[in-house]
């Protein structure tokens, strides 16, 4: 019988033949990825055990990227404990280098890899054909303690997308349709598969952003195939795949969904479920207090020219407080080569260093009581980007761009 | 002329606002809610202990740093009677006169009090602390005159005939 | 008999001489409020029975502190900021173009012979353009956006007289720690510092601006320096006869002459935890950073990022050390970015911020623990201002600020 992506990768991290959905396996990690959400916690859980060890140091990668920089002494507290432990261990660390799933895809991942992240959206790792899945601290401290961990083989809703999306509507659109579709819980424990010829067209911004929000839809993970796309992403960052699986023809799914990119609307996530999604048509008018464009969904080069373009030769409403913050260092620099920092700045934009920013709540850019963001972020729980009495909208880049222009929710082609 | 006796409490030179009342505290809507964290980060209990009546006697440059009127008002808000200091900085000094928390230079009382000890005040004349006088040098008019309608806002709206 | 710089211009605002210790009440020509203020400002306002604001064209308000929102509650005093002017019909907005102190003369507001005030002690800074300018409290800012008038007493003038050429590791940064140090942090209370000498002549306005924003640290009403081409150029301006005499008077009576050889400056530092407490970076150069934070109204300038950039061009900061950069303004920012210095910052491995007030104000933009060492350019060191109370803030130049960073331990170039 046949393997899907999830099942192959968790077959060879578990030294399988084969494995199939519902079987529990003990694998081996190929990548541990933590941040400063929670490695404090771990640092504290670690010296409390009765033997700390490290499995192999050279999986770990550590990665500030919540509060940078830092905003309280509370957080300067837990960085400290977090970087005297990366320091005094050895572990691959970075504070100020991005966001860490996008600087998990810059410098660590590749196809074939199986990776767990102390952090739900590691499942973005699938856009390079890698097995990501977020975990919480006591199984990450597991991992780390014994280098492996069991996993519940999860079944596979597979994609197969069709077709081309039309202008004006992006990655982002898609995936919140799919969540919109089959609710926030409708993958739970399920691997989310995505291929078919349509796949060729989304760049890997887009991959990225689709698999990110995945965990939205109740995902263990997110895949795609690793085609020419992802081949020469890896390529220009210096990297080779362990393995690119593809399904095999009679892989065993849960259930197939075909969906025709060119069908696909901009969409808006409304308050507070990022599967309350309507045509963006039905949110215009809303009064914005705040935009945002960053995030490991969509905080990169490609986000940023979408956005640069729309703002070019126009002015951000003054009532708006448009955050602009690249995904990591390498898109900052890029941004900054290609002018589109010098656009945003120049347009009345909020243009920060890379971090997490308003996606997380915390270190700047949070909004208060009664404010709306309409956001590029992962999530638009109640209470999530600030104050527990605000409204927060989730779009594309584009549209986030054009309603911070127009003061209120709009789409490009309507400015 | 009023006369009052209060509990020192004994500080050094050059207490700032900063320590007087820390920024991350400045964005409190009332000033009740900052009273805690007075002084917080050079005695963090102190905001506690202080009692209604008592008098904070320090060094030289009381109040130097930033002009925020918080610190006044807190030191106000928690019952300090008034602050007796070598000198105090410019900012502070109007601040506090604004608000009514009075303010009285003394060169000597500093080196010579201890924490803990009584001392009694009469406006615009002297200190008494174990049995031997500090001359107190009056205020100008002008401030007396903001002072005496009770702070800048009864004073503005007296101007634009409004009553307390 | 001659007159110093502040004598001349509040005897031009009030219309007769004046001599130090008269108490005269002057015509503001701008006042300054900042976000943070806001809150209280607006209800003092509406407390003493105002309606309207005496000029609206003379009203600046500046959100800078608490932009972008780093704590819920930071956007209330946003919105206040935001619906006073709406309401008051000032035009005078920033929302986020910078610190408020940069932006008073960076966006052609204040000019040689103003009297200034706003609600925040460095306000002193626009001195360098030979303005009085100083802070005050909120109470006494509603009184002014109800009157358009304050009193203040004439402060008398320590005159601070500077010749010869300084080292090339010194910028106006050491110089200005070195005088406080000299003055202690109460040596100039109550008084204007006036600055002058070849020495100052030859400093641009920004490295001018950050000698007259510390002012305060040794307690002062203000710092002046005399108008000259350099200001007139910076503000855009030609200067009128009134401006073309703001210079103290050769008779002019000074309660205090200090007179420095600018040859014997050295790079220094203000070590924990008083602004006055100035020490030559010779005498601490073992002493290991966790943090580097340049920016802030007193260092956060183009100069003063290029200066950084001189040091940092093609190299790497130290492992673990945190270097985060915060321009002043958007301006700033712009300008660092067309000139391809921010691009040398980020490769060196900076953190660069949105401009705003960020850790030179406590809130957040680097905010530090128990035990940890930060080289600042800002203008406080003062206990708890930066994190808890045992965090070290050491205040030096960009360039100290700079090598520092690379070096991960204080050491200047």
């Amino acid at each position: 019988m046949g393997m899907t992506i999830a099942e192959k990768i968790i077959a060879r991290a578990s030294g399988n033949e084969v494995v199939k959905a519902n079987d529990i396996c003990t694998v081996e990690l190929d990548l541990l990825m933590s941040n400063d959400g929670t490695s404090h916690i771990t640092v504290d859980k670690y010296n409390a055990l009765k033997h700390p060890h490290i499995a192999d140091v050279s999986k770990l990668v550590w990665i500030v990227d919540h509060n940078l920089p830092s905003d309280s002494v509370k957080t300067a507290d837990s960085h400290k404990k977090m970087r005297d432990f990366a320091r005094e261990n050895g572990i691959t660390y970075y504070e100020g280098e991005g966001v860490c799933h996008q600087v998990m895809l810059e410098k660590h991942v590749r196809p074939g890899q199986l990776i767990f992240g102390a952090d739900s959206h590691t499942c973005a790792y699938g856009a390079l054909g890698a097995f990501g899945t977020g975990v919480g601290n006591t199984d990450y401290l597991y991992a780390m303690v014994t280098g492996t961990s069991w996993v519940l083989v999860p079944e596979t809703l597979r994609f197969n997308l069709k077709g081309k999306l039309p202008e004006g509507v992006y990655a982002r659109d898609l995936i919140l349709t799919i969540i919109g579709q089959i609710s926030a819980n409708g993958a739970n424990y399920k691997a989310m598969e995505f291929g078919g010829e349509g796949l060729n067209s989304i760049d890997m911004a887009g991959r990225i952003s689709i698999c990110n929000l995945c965990v939205e839809a109740g995902a263990k993970t997110a895949l795609m195939e690793v085609d020419d796309v992802a081949l020469s992403y890896l390529k220009e960052h210096g990297r080779e795949p362990v393995e690119c699986f593809s399904p095999d023809p009679d892989a065993v799914y849960a259930q197939v969904y075909d969906i025709d990119l060119s069908t696909i609307k901009p969409i808006v996530a409304k308050p507070h479920f990022v599967d309350s999604v309507v045509p963006a048509e039905e949110a215009f008018g809303t009064h914005i207090d705040e935009a945002f464009l960053g995030s490991c969904n969509n905080g990169r080069i490609e986000d940023l020219r979408i956005g640069a373009e729309i703002l070019k030769g126009r002015k951000v409403c003054p009532d708006v407080r448009f955050l602009v913050v690249p995904a990591s260092r390498d898109v900052y620099k890029q941004a900054m080569k290609e002018g589109l920092l010098e656009i945003f700045m120049e347009a009345g934009a909020i243009v920060m260093n890379p971090n997490c920013s308003v996606c997380w709540g915390a270190c700047q850019g949070v909004i208060g009581e009664g404010e709306t963001l309409i956001s590029t972020g992962t999530r638009n729980f109640k209470g999530r980007c600030g104050h527990r009495e605000s409204f927060v909208y989730l779009a594309s880049a584009a549209t986030v761009t054009a309603s911070a222009i127009k003061g209120e929710i709009t789409t490009a082609d309507k400015l | 002329m009023e006369k009052f006796t209060g509990k020192v409490w004994v500080m050094g030179d050059d207490i700032d606002t900063d320590i007087i009342l820390p920024t991350e505290y400045l964005v409190f809507k009332t000033i009740e809610e900052m009273k805690p964290y007075a002084f917080s980060p050079l005695r963090e209990d102190i905001a506690k202990e202080l009692k209604s009546g008592d008098i904070i006697v320090a060094g030289n440059n009381f109040g130097c740093g930033s002009s925020r009127e918080q610190a006044p008002e807190v030191v106000k808000a928690l019952g300090v009677k008034c602050v007796i200091a070598k000198s105090f900085a410019r900012i502070f000094f109007r601040n506090a006169i604004n608000n009514g928390l009075l303010l009285i230079e003394n060169a000597d009382l500093a080196d010579d009090v201890k924490e803990g000890d009584e001392i009694t005040v009469t406006i615009n004349d002297k200190i008494e602390y174990n049995n031997k006088e500090y001359p107190i040098v009056s205020l100008p008019e002008n401030l007396m005159e903001i002072l005496d309608a009770g702070g800048l806002v009864k004073a503005m709206r007296k101007r634009n005939g409004l009553s307390d | 008999m001659g007159h110093t710089i502040i004598e001349k211009i509040i005897a031009h605002n009030v219309g007769h001489e004046v001599k130090p210790g008269d108490i005269v009440t002057v015509d503001v020509d701008y006042v300054m409020l900042d976000d943070i203020m806001m809150p209280f400002i607006v209800s003092k306002f509406k407390e003493m029975g105002f309606r309207k604001v005496w000029d609206p064209n003379k009203t600046v308000i500046i959100c800078d502190h608490l932009v972008p929102a780093s704590q819920v509650d930071d956007t209330r005093a946003y919105h206040i900021s935001c619906d006073f002017a709406k309401e008051q019909g000032i035009a005078n907005l920033h929302r986020s173009d910078g610190i408020c102190h940069q932006l008073m003369t960076e966006a052609g507001y204040v000019k040689p012979g103003h009297v200034v005030f706003g609600t925040d002690s460095h306000t002193t800074t626009y001195g360098c353009v030979g303005a009085f300018s100083s802070g005050i409290g909120y109470t006494e800012m509603a009184s002014i956006l109800g009157t358009g008038q304050l009193w203040m007493r004439v402060p008398s003038t320590i005159r601070v007289n500077i010749t010869g050429k300084l080292p090339s590791n010194v910028m106006s940064k050491d110089v200005i720690l070195k005088i406080i140090g000299d003055l202690t942090a109460a040596g100039a209370t109550y008084k204007s510092l006036e600055f002058t000498g070849d020495t100052v002549e030859n400093m641009s306005v920004s490295s001018r601006m950050t000698m007259t924003n510390m002012a305060i640290e040794a307690g002062a009403k203000c710092g002046l320096f005399a108008p000259d081409e350099k200001t007139a150029e910076y503000c855009c301006i030609e200067l009128d006869d009134f401006q073309k005499s703001l210079k103290g008077d050769d008779d002019a009576v000074y309660e205090q002459v200090l007179n420095y050889r600018a040859e014997d400056f050295v790079p220094v530092a203000a070590v924990p935890s008083n602004v006055d407490h100035c020490v030559p970076i010779s005498e601490i150069d073992n002493v290991k950073v966790d943090q580097v934070f340049l920016g802030s109204c007193t260092n956060g300038r183009l100069e003063d990022l290029m200066a950084a950039a001189e040091v940092l061009k093609g190299k790497k900061i130290a492992p673990f050390v945190r270097f985060i950069v915060t321009p002043a303004s958007r301006k700033v920012y712009t300008e660092a970015l067309k000139n391809g210095t921010l691009d040398i910052l980020l490769d060196a491995g900076a953190d660069i911020t949105h401009p705003s007030c960020g850790l030179c104000c406590g809130r957040t933009g680097g905010i530090l623990t128990d035990g940890e060492v930060v080289v600042a350019t800002n203008n406080r060191n003062f206990l708890g201002r930066m994190g808890t109370n045992k965090v070290n803030i050491y205040l030096a130049s960009p360039k100290t600020a700079a090598m520092s960073a690379l070096k991960g331990c204080i050491c200047s170039t």
